[in-house]
């Protein structure tokens, strides 16, 4: 169990800056995709920013993993058709319910407990990905 | 304390999602949140007929951790480091939710007309959440990863795909909220 403590921790410390910067909140999105606030988009890009210093500071110390290995961030496959497509599509059910994959979990926390339904459906709609994923251009 | 218990500006909660992400890193793990729901898939069997969660979930389990922290960090940043909230939306937003039947908007987290037991068992209401979910999770999976996957870690380490990715996102949001909400609501 130990460690797994620290993951623990890094999910609290998750959850709390979701609620407290309101980008857990349905309203928020809104606002985002309406352009008609700054808020979300100081989150977001203040987060890329911070991400790309300690990225590329953690390359220049040449920086390691508790593991040992040099720092890095998995490579996305190639591809065009799945980011475009599966990104939209994503972006539209974004937009309806206002939770992405984080959010969800962390709303049933602040119980709103009818978040599960979106969670219910966020696995069917992974289960039929998974049945269909050679079917699909990616 | 009382700074705690306001909202906390954009330019303190955006750092902290690069901090999270390197943290996770640092751990030798990669910060995605959408993977959870293929590993709960994968618990619950789906790996018997499906390849694509045939996989050893175990290997996933410290991602499940963060999720359980997540929920408990909500329910602590929501009860105990929150004054009552009154989310400070701009007025065009207010005023357009409005219109389209959202009062009160930003008082809640949710809206009580998409949320509320009343409106998510009614059928339309739950046939909303139930696509919302099933389109979420499907292009997630689609696109290789969500909010956190691409537009952090991956627009952080400068990746192509996950530009055009958090570029669907957008193309998609922009639909639902300007052509299609106005059909649903």
């Amino acid at each position: 169990m130990g460690r797994y403590l620290k993951f623990l921790i890094v999910g609290i410390f998750f959850g709390i800056i979701l609620v407290k910067s309101e980008a857990v909140s349905w309203y928020r999105i809104f606002e985002m995709f309406k352009f008609q606030s700054f808020h979300m988009y100081g989150i977001i890009g203040t987060a890329i920013i911070t991400g790309i210093i300690l990225l590329l500071l953690s390359k220049q110390l040449k920086l390691k993993t508790i593991h040992g290995n040099y720092i890095r961030v998995p490579v996305k496959e190639r591809g065009l058709p799945r980011y475009i497509i599966g990104g939209s599509i994503f972006g539209l059910g974004w937009a309806l319910c206002g939770a992405c994959p984080g959010p969800m979990y962390i709303l049933v926390g602040t119980g709103a407990f009818t978040v599960l339904i979106v969670i219910i459906g966020a696995l069917i709609g992974t289960l039929i990905y998974g049945i269909f994923k050679n079917k699909l251009p990616h | 304390m009382e700074y705690i218990l306001q909202p906390w500006p954009w330019y303190i909660s955006g750092p902290c999602f690069a901090i999270i992400m390197f943290i996770l890193l640092y751990f030798g793990r990669s910060f995605g949140m959408s993977s959870n729901l293929k590993t709960l898939c994968a618990i619950g069997g789906a790996g018997k007929r499906i390849e694509f969660f045939k996989f050893n979930w175990k290997s996933q389990r410290w991602n499940l951790v963060v999720v359980l922290g997540a929920i408990m960090g909500g329910f602590i940043a929501h009860n105990y480091l929150s004054n009552p909230i009154n989310i400070d939306l701009s007025q065009n937003t207010i005023d357009d939710l409005k219109s389209l039947g959202f009062e009160n908007a930003g008082k809640s987290l949710l809206p009580p007309e998409l949320f509320s037991w009343e409106a998510a068992f009614s059928i339309k209401g739950l046939i909303l959440l139930l696509v919302g979910g099933i389109l979420v999770g499907f292009g997630t999976r689609y696109a290789g990863g969500c909010t956190s996957g691409h537009a952090i870690t991956g627009l952080s380490s400068l990746q192509l795909p996950s530009l055009v990715a958090v570029i669907g996102f957008f193309i998609g949001g922009l639909i639902m909220i300007n052509l299609i909400y106005p059909i649903l609501f």
